[in-house]
């Protein structure tokens, strides 16, 4: 799409007389006002939603990518020869950064959730679970072929069975709030777009005395431009205020960082609404001049 | 500057004029007659551009009105003024606003307040000046009507029954501005059915009659 300097210079510095030349109207401009409101608080929440997922993505994609659990089978007999003989695996294999051995605490708070917090953890034949964080240099494959021959009944999950799914579940809901994205911008357009040709319709008999005395159709677009790109803004900016207020009072996050907790923004993503009134007036300005000039053509 | 040649126009397959041509000169004045619906405005609104001739060719300052583009056309209506007899304003906006409009249209607001006044003064409307059009009388809207198209100074100047609202005082006073406007050089075409308007100007303007009937456009005898 060519942009046009001029006349988005003329938007900003405006002409007055330009301006007064169509006669004010009131229930288009209220209406104008505000579904651009409404669809600027729909798309701060599109982009709350949208920043969440991706940082869901990245947190789980980041985290996980370089974590690995060891799980040892359930034999009271040769639980520590098993747990001995792992720990030695994993300190002489290359590409491992640290191991952590689980407690029964901490494998009691894993059950919890499940048991109850009364589970005698030591009387059961649970498995026991190491926490593995790899480098660079990590061979995954050779690490499994070492506890194949010498802690047999050892699994090695490296998370990637569950966690590719939530990554592309998160990676689609990002997606979709950009989706949502376009189409609260497509909503916008056409809105403006039948606003325009309804006050175009509403306004023949001036524009018949514009064009008598010698107006151009872009000096009579013009009029109808800046009309509608300020309207276009001016809600945009009470719609995006609203929604991030709304977002602001959502719940906060907390340390287990839950999805739906979690939802809002962080850190300098608390900016990006900023630039959803400056959009609204872009899509504003390119619907109400398109749609204007092409009226001013058929009305000829 | 406006030139008519072999021109045809018709409405809806019923053609109004097929072979019609005129000529408007730089400093002639001529009354456009005949019977109503013979087609006057027809040929007043060819004459600037506001229609498309269905055959023959219409010239505007030499140029072909068919080979304007919409801005050539707006750009070539700047050159024109144009009266109706139901003068058409923007009734939010003040008579000198209203009068100014051509002025600010073509981008020379800066002009407005040298011309202004002057233009109130000769129509005689200073003291309506910030009144809205709903607001006046017919004549006074006939007058602000004329100031608004000789605001631009332009070369030609089309008034369409521009009497047809105004008692008899009042259509003198217009004539004679038009004549006056004719004295400093423009080119006049007045349509009119009112063939007692056309002998006052008698002595005042060398002027031509054209009559309009049949779809033929004919010289209606003496020159006045």
């Amino acid at each position: 799409m060519k942009i046009d300097l001029q006349a988005l210079r003329d938007l900003v510095v405006g002409d007055a007389q330009a301006d007064r030349s169509i006669p004010p109207t009131g229930i288009t401009a209220r209406l104008t006002v505000f579904v651009s409101a409404a669809m600027a608080t729909l798309a701060v929440f599109a982009l709350a939603l949208s920043l969440s997922a991706g940082r869901v993505a990245d947190r789980w994609s980041e985290e996980l990518a370089q974590a690995a659990t060891l799980r040892l089978p359930a034999s009271p007999i040769q639980a520590d020869a098993m747990l001995s003989a792992a720990i030695n695996v994993l300190d002489t294999t290359p590409g491992i950064a640290s191991v952590h051995v689980l407690t029964a605490e901490e494998q009691r708070a894993l059950l919890e959730p499940w048991f109850g917090a009364d589970l005698p953890v030591e009387t059961l034949p649970i498995p026991q679970l190491i926490e593995i964080v790899t480098d660079d240099e990590y061979d995954q494959a050779g690490l499994q072929a070492r506890l194949e021959a010498e802690v047999p009944g050892a699994v090695l999950d490296d998370h990637t069975r569950w966690r590719e799914p939530l990554i592309a579940a998160a990676s689609r809901l990002r997606a979709m709030g950009a989706v949502v994205l376009l189409l609260i911008g497509a909503a916008v357009a056409a809105m403006i777009t039948l606003a325009v040709q309804a006050s175009l319709a509403a306004n023949q008999r001036v524009i018949a005395v514009l064009r008598l005395v010698g107006a151009t159709d872009i000096y009579i677009a013009r009029a109808f431009v800046r009309r509608f790109t300020l309207r276009a803004i001016v809600g945009a900016v009470a719609g995006a205020f609203v929604g991030l207020i709304a977002v602001m009072l959502l719940p906060n996050g907390d340390v287990a960082g839950g999805f739906l907790t979690g939802l809002g923004f962080a850190g300098a993503q608390w900016l990006w609404p900023i630039v959803i009134p400056p959009l609204s007036g872009l899509v504003a300005f390119f619907a109400t001049r398109t749609a204007a000039l092409s009226r001013l053509k058929e009305q000829t | 500057m406006i030139e008519l040649e072999q021109v045809a126009y018709g409405y809806a397959g019923t053609p109004l004029f097929s072979q019609l041509s005129l000529d408007l000169a730089e400093g002639s004045f001529h009354f456009l007659t005949g019977p109503s619906g013979a087609g006057k405005t027809t040929l007043m609104r060819l004459c600037y551009a506001d229609l498309q001739a269905d055959r023959g060719e219409v010239r505007l300052f030499g140029q072909n009105t068919r080979a304007l583009d919409r801005d050539g056309v707006a750009m070539m209506r700047r050159r024109i003024g144009v009266v109706h007899q139901d003068c058409q304003f923007l009734d939010h906006l003040s008579i000198a606003e209203n009068i100014a409009l051509p002025l600010t249209v073509a981008g020379r607001a800066d002009e407005v307040a040298g011309n202004l006044n002057e233009l109130l003064d000769w129509v005689g409307l200073r003291a309506q000046a910030n009144q809205l059009p709903p607001e006046l009388s017919g004549g006074e809207r006939q007058r602000a009507a004329l100031a608004r198209a000789v605001i631009m100074s332009p070369d030609v100047i089309l008034a369409d029954e521009p009497t047809g609202n105004v008692d008899w005082e009042m259509s003198q006073r217009l004539l004679t501005l038009l004549a006056e406007l004719n004295r400093m050089g423009k080119a006049i075409l007045i349509a009119t059915h009112d063939l007692n308007m056309i002998r006052t100007v008698k002595g005042d303007v060398n002027a031509r009659v054209l009559r309009l009937k049949d779809g033929e456009l004919t010289h209606a005898g003496a020159e006045l």
